[in-house]
């Protein structure tokens, strides 16, 4: 791209706020009753980070990953691809979590979850966010309910809670797993930023609430190594 | 009751008033406003409507029932007012289908202008674009292809002279937007026998001004202008003030006429192609080129106005 530096964030945008806002909205109605299915399994991964039963690590790996391949699969693919052709160049990226998911969580089994600690309640902070604040802001800000983005079913509150449990998880795929989500929240950061949305701050600032709350609790493990080797 | 013979005086009068009146009639007018709507496209001589209909953004609708249909409804607008050409691309998003939505609804009205681009970084890959794009249209053949924003220019206008020997597209052009790589615009104007050109221009962006516009008008080439209104920025900034009173000399009734009429008022410019998701907007638009067109010293004032805002 020639002169790329004459280019500001607007010029990227290929659509109104209506039509974004509005594709919510039919995607929600195209979709539904999945948004029951997609909360429910989102309040179970809470569950089973609270009780921690054998094999919680698998089971919350393998909702996440079913989640990221739904919604690469029918909301990037199927549908924000409709009115943005780059959609179609971040499906295979949340194609890409969920398999990444899958392997490091489900088949090697290398993820534990642990609410514990203050980098535990930030995580679980996000994950409510994720869940109950995400959906709200839509009434908030005086659109209808049907446009609001959905847990498991619109990119924003799925991102912020992976990026949520992640912070919760133990072991090494930890790293591997959060540049997507990360990625995801300061993409759609900028396009709402680039439509004037009020709300443009939430994904990357929970982004941002992530990388604190990680690099907080990788210095809590290193003191604790330690101490353990006093 | 007595029967008079007319005065020489009375017959003077009254051949004056109806001189005046016919001057004045709607008729006239309207024969007036028809006139200053249209432009001719130096290469043919063919007249078109000054004000065409622009589908950047606006028209990037998707799959949405609803929102289609309000698309179609500012086409049906367009073409009521006697708006003839649409422009797009395919780096539109959905605009395309959504222009073929609107065509197949009105009946693929005749007076079309279709004006359409190609936008791939792959020679090779042109043809291919062109023809999804006209399926997307439902057209049998385009009457205007572009070069989007200048890109693999070489091989696309090989591609499009080809197409228009061949009697597959009528007029061949390029495009930039926003004043960028003006140097290498003026360069291909100077080579290639382009029918027309496209480029942002309008009274607070007057770059191509200097070089581009008088360029054009020697090389006869007509001008499509893009992005009048700063897609809408610079109509919001304006609406914050009030019209000028002498906005009236010009028939101006609005900033969007304002700045249109400013910019149909340049010699080189042929079609103006504001964009709009409104109907009312479309018809505001349209009615532009009727009417008054500023000369050299209302221009001036107008821009002056402006940048003093």
């Amino acid at each position: 791209m020639s002169e790329w530096w004459s280019y500001a964030l607007s010029d990227f945008l290929l659509f109104s706020p209506r039509v974004y806002r509005r594709m919510f909205e039919l995607h929600n109605g195209a979709v539904w009753p999945m948004q029951v299915l997609t909360l429910a399994t989102g309040l179970a991964m809470v569950m089973l980070v609270l009780w921690r039963p054998r094999g919680h690590g698998r089971l919350i790996a393998l909702f996440l990953a079913i989640t990221w391949a739904f919604v690469a699969w029918s909301f990037f693919s199927l549908r924000y691809t409709t009115i943005n052709w780059a959609a179609a160049y971040v499906a295979p990226l949340f194609a890409l979590e969920a398999m990444l998911l899958l392997v490091t969580g489900v088949l090697f089994g290398r993820l534990t979850f642990d609410w514990r600690g203050v980098p535990g309640l930030l995580g679980l902070l996000l994950v409510a966010f994720a869940l109950v604040g995400q959906p709200s802001l839509a009434p908030l800000m005086g659109r209808p309910w049907a446009s609001a983005e959905i847990f498991g079913i619109a990119p924003d509150p799925t991102a912020i809670a992976t990026l949520g449990l992640l912070l919760l998880a133990r072991g090494k795929p930890v790293g591997l797993l959060s540049p997507i989500p990360v990625f995801w929240c300061v993409m759609t950061g900028a396009t709402l930023w680039a439509m004037e949305a009020p709300e443009a701050w939430i994904s990357p600032a929970a982004a941002l609430l992530a990388a604190a709350g990680g690099i907080w609790s990788g210095k809590a493990r290193g003191g604790q190594g330690e101490a353990s080797q006093r | 009751m007595s029967l008079r013979h007319p005065s020489r005086r009375a017959i003077l009068a009254a051949g004056a008033a109806l001189a005046i009146s016919s001057a004045l009639s709607p008729r006239a007018l309207r024969a007036q406003s028809t006139e200053s709507a249209m432009r001719r496209i130096p290469s043919s001589g063919e007249a078109i409507p000054a004000v065409g209909l622009g589908t950047w953004i606006t028209f990037n609708v998707g799959d949405d029932p609803v929102l289609r249909d309000e698309c179609a409804a500012v086409m049906a607008a367009f073409f009521e007012a006697d708006g003839r050409a649409i422009d797009s691309s395919p780096m539109y998003g959905s605009s395309q289908p959504v222009i073929g939505h609107g065509l197949a609804k009105l009946g693929a009205p005749s007076g079309l202008f279709s004006a359409e681009k190609v936008w791939t970084s792959s020679g090779p890959d042109g043809p291919a674009q062109i023809e999804q794009s006209r399926r997307f249209w439902g057209v049998p053949r385009f009457d205007l292809l572009q070069v989007h924003n200048l890109l693999a220019w070489k091989e696309h206008l090989k591609t499009l002279f080809e197409m228009k020997a061949a009697g597959k597209v009528r007029y061949v052009g390029i495009t930039t937007s926003d004043g960028r790589r003006h140097d290498l615009l003026e360069e291909i104007m100077r080579r290639e026998p382009l029918d027309f050109v496209q480029l942002t221009y309008n009274i607070v962006d007057r770059e191509a001004e200097d070089r581009i516009l008088p360029l054009a008008r020697d090389r006869g080439m007509a001008v499509i202008v893009n992005r009048p209104f700063q897609q809408g920025a610079l109509t919001r900034r304006l609406e914050r003030e009030p019209l000028p009173d002498w906005s009236a000399e010009i028939g101006a009734s609005s900033w969007a006429q304002f700045i249109l009429k400013f910019i149909l008022s340049h010699p080189s410019v042929t079609v103006a192609i504001p964009a709009t998701s409104r109907v009312d907007h479309v018809r505001e638009n349209v009615a532009a080129a009727a009417g008054p067109i500023p000369d050299q010293a209302m221009r001036r004032r107008m821009a002056n106005h402006v940048e003093q805002l």
